[in-house]
């Protein structure tokens, strides 16, 4: 823990350390029972997020995301009068993160846990969650299989599943004709969300008539993608797609534009911090996104601005899901007045809207407990485009239309085998 | 056809190991001088990548790769006086401890004053692309980055084998006292080879930062291949470091080749079967030390 007081919400240790210190020295104690008697009624809330390894980029954005949600809630008073502590720690990797969830529940005092993006290690929390009977919110891990086959009562998953994530780019490769009757190949991360997206990719296509001649599976670590490359070059596809996670994404797309490849490339998965690394023009193709900064409503800009006063740079994916999260927390233990997990899951289950700043509100799936939302197609600017390097996405239209049900690019019921 | 592209995995791999050799040489040349196993290689090629931008902002990218490696070789004079220094004769543990915290608080370093977020980074435009030898592909990038690798071996070997520095550096590690004995102060040539050694990783950092994401933990990430390829080459030995390089890439493109999902891991069993036949690795020499 090398800055936990950045890491933590409201007071953190050292903060506390120093007021209490400053206070003895000043010879007052008046400081330290009001002190005490705040972190008393404090809500605590455990947050797991990969902060090292190939996802740890990410992680970063996701503790700035959830730190201002609980400063903006704390501000205006707290839950039912009572101010949030969010305690932020490096999840590591699955083992390590289902020892600190059984931790951060049994000895730190948290009500409920929230966090990961990587969908091995929000497997593992889950089962914890699940044996403890406490509230899981699985924010930023795609994999279906989460909310399939592992979904349980205790967890709910905030972001796009990997099938949306496919069918939010697939619809926009339809429309350009890039499907029916092409030559794929795809290159997979070797973890469970990677096989998962494989296998939502391997539906899209099937549905859709093209063919898949090429599979390779990449393991998380890869830096040196040159030999996967040359095999892209055998095949001679039309399209190459990626269904790569965290660095492994900007990795390839560095070296993609170095070997300059002519084959279009699409990705059925992508956070935008990845795409901010790949440097200019690098990026290319089409590619999906839960949200962007430059999405165009008031609430969105609103958060925007926010988060650019206190960080002085625009929020990626991950900040953006961690803070809605937290207001959903929020939202549910104000309607509830309570922080018992068993009322919190049967509020998320109630079919309750949240704000989630993007233009339709978004609810919990009462049978699968995933959050239903619109996504969003993105092509790259071209260079000279862009205003900034940020500004590197021309966002489409968003998935689903704005006459058709939410539902109708998530997984039917018949799809998803999560039965609750 | 099979047969084609199975050659261009191997002529792929061989400079795939070119790009290996420059970090892992270093971490050999400073075994072989001062025994120590540095752990806080890969902090010193981070610290390259991340000098090699903020020099490249003002000079361009070829004035960050050549100035990048010079500045971070003058913390390598650091590294060697005030730390490295006392652990020539030390147990070997010592200086896997301290140069392993060193590593931890080079990639703080870098998180504090770059930040957590990775930097991007784009290569010349003139640089991109392929360029087609016969029925091969090769990255233009690379055959540049092998052509800086080929002087690199050729300057180093030099060096060491054709100067008078090399004989006072080849005999210090053989007999140091001897070499005292002789009159001849043997520590400013061991800080010479430090920073030698240092300075190669921050080239590679420099070098690599165009076509791998640079973040803070890009320097843990890198070391890793750089010591596979030192003990299966043999710790200390300059052919050794040649051999495994273009080993473990040539093994790692055909595994690709085959089984891609075996790629990551075909290295390790290769440091496993030579472990298996030579404990002391391909062309490593006993070393007593260690025993």
């Amino acid at each position: 823990m090398t800055d936990s007081k950045a890491r933590t919400g409201g007071i953190s240790r050292r903060t506390a350390l120093k007021v209490g210190a400053g206070g003895l020295a000043a010879g007052s104690m008046l400081s330290m029972p009001a002190l005490v008697h705040a972190q008393a009624e404090a809500i605590r809330i455990g947050h797991l997020t990969p902060m090292t390894g190939f996802l740890g980029s990410l992680g970063e954005w996701a503790v700035k995301g959830i730190q201002l949600a609980a400063e903006e809630i704390n501000a205006a008073g707290g839950v039912m009068g009572r101010q949030l502590v969010v305690s932020s720690e490096d999840s590591i990797n699955p083992d390590t993160a289902a020892t600190k969830a059984q931790r951060m529940l049994e000895r730190d005092g948290n009500a409920f846990l929230m966090g990961e993006i990587s969908s091995a290690s929000a497997l593992a929390i889950s089962q914890v969650a699940e044996r403890n009977k406490r509230l899981f919110l699985a924010l930023g891990p795609r994999s279906d299989t989460l909310r399939g086959k592992s979904c349980n009562r205790y967890m709910f998953c905030t972001d796009i599943p990997n099938t949306v994530m496919v069918n939010a780019v697939g619809s926009a490769l339809l429309r350009d004709g890039m499907v029916e009757g092409k030559k794929f190949v795809t290159l997979t991360a070797d973890y469970v969300f990677g096989h998962d997206l494989l296998r939502a990719a391997k539906y899209f296509f099937d549905a859709n008539g093209a063919t898949l001649v090429q599979d390779d599976l990449v393991a998380t670590d890869v830096t040196d993608f040159s030999p996967y490359l040359l095999k892209i070059r055998q095949a001679q596809p039309d399209v190459v797609c990626l269904n790569l996670a965290g660095n492994q994404v900007t990795n390839f797309v560095k070296q993609y534009a170095e070997y300059g490849l002519p084959f279009p490339t699409v990705g059925f998965n992508l956070n935008t911090a990845d795409a901010w690394a790949a440097g200019e023009g690098n990026l290319t193709g089409t590619w999906p996104t839960p949200w962007y900064h430059t999405l165009d409503n008031p609430d969105s800009r609103a958060f925007v601005e926010r988060f650019q006063a206190k960080y002085g740079e625009v929020p990626e994916n991950h900040a953006w899901i961690e803070y809605i999260a937290l207001k959903i927390a929020a939202q549910a233990m104000e309607e509830t007045q309570s922080t018992d997990s068993e009322k919190l899951v049967d509020y998320l289950e109630s079919g309750a809207k949240f704000n989630i700043l993007k233009d339709r509100e978004a609810y919990f799936r009462k049978w699968d407990h995933q959050l239903i939302q619109e996504a969003y197609p993105f092509s790259v600017k071209a260079a000279g485009e862009a205003k900034d390097r940020f500004d590197i996405m021309a966002l489409g239209q968003s998935v689903p239309g704005k006459d058709q049900d939410l539902e109708v690019i998530f997984p039917t019921a018949e799809q998803n085998p999560c039965s609750l | 056809m099979q047969f084609v592209f199975l050659m261009e995995q191997v002529v792929n791999g061989l400079v795939l190991g070119g790009y290996y050799l420059l970090i892992a040489l270093g971490l050999s040349l400073i075994f072989s001088v001062g025994g120590i196993v540095n752990l806080s290689h890969g902090a010193f090629y981070a610290l390259g990548a991340y000098i090699s931008l903020e020099i490249a902002r003002h000079l361009g990218f070829a004035g960050g790769a050549i100035l990048s490696p010079v500045v971070v070789g003058c913390l390598g004079i650091a590294f060697e006086r005030f730390i490295l220094r006392r652990f020539y004769r030390a147990d070997p543990i010592l200086s896997l401890l301290v140069t392993f915290g060193l590593a931890m608080v080079g990639e703080q370093l870098i998180r504090i004053i770059w930040g957590a977020a990775p930097i991007p980074v784009s290569m010349p435009q003139a640089m991109k692309g392929p360029v087609m030898v016969g029925d091969f592909l090769f990255s233009r990038y690379r055959l540049f980055l092998l052509g800086v690798v080929v002087i690199a071996l050729v300057a180093i070997w030099s060096l060491l084998n054709r100067t008078s520095f090399g004989r006072v550096v080849r005999a210090g590690i053989q007999q140091p006292d001897m070499v005292a004995a002789l009159g001849i102060r043997l520590q400013p040539y061991m800080t010479a080879v430090i920073v030698l050694g240092v300075g190669l990783a921050a080239l590679s950092g420099a070098l690599f930062a165009p076509i791998t994401i640079v973040h803070p933990a890009m320097g843990a990430e890198i070391l890793t291949v750089a010591f596979v390829v030192v003990i299966i080459g043999g710790l200390g030995s300059f052919w050794g470091v040649i051999l495994a390089a273009l080993l473990v890439g040539v093994v790692r493109g055909v595994t690709i080749h085959f089984y891609p999902a075996a790629g990551a891991a075909s290295m390790y069993v290769l440091m496993f079967a030579v472990l298996m036949f030579r404990p002391r690795g391909l062309l490593g020499e006993r070393i007593e030390k260690f025993e």
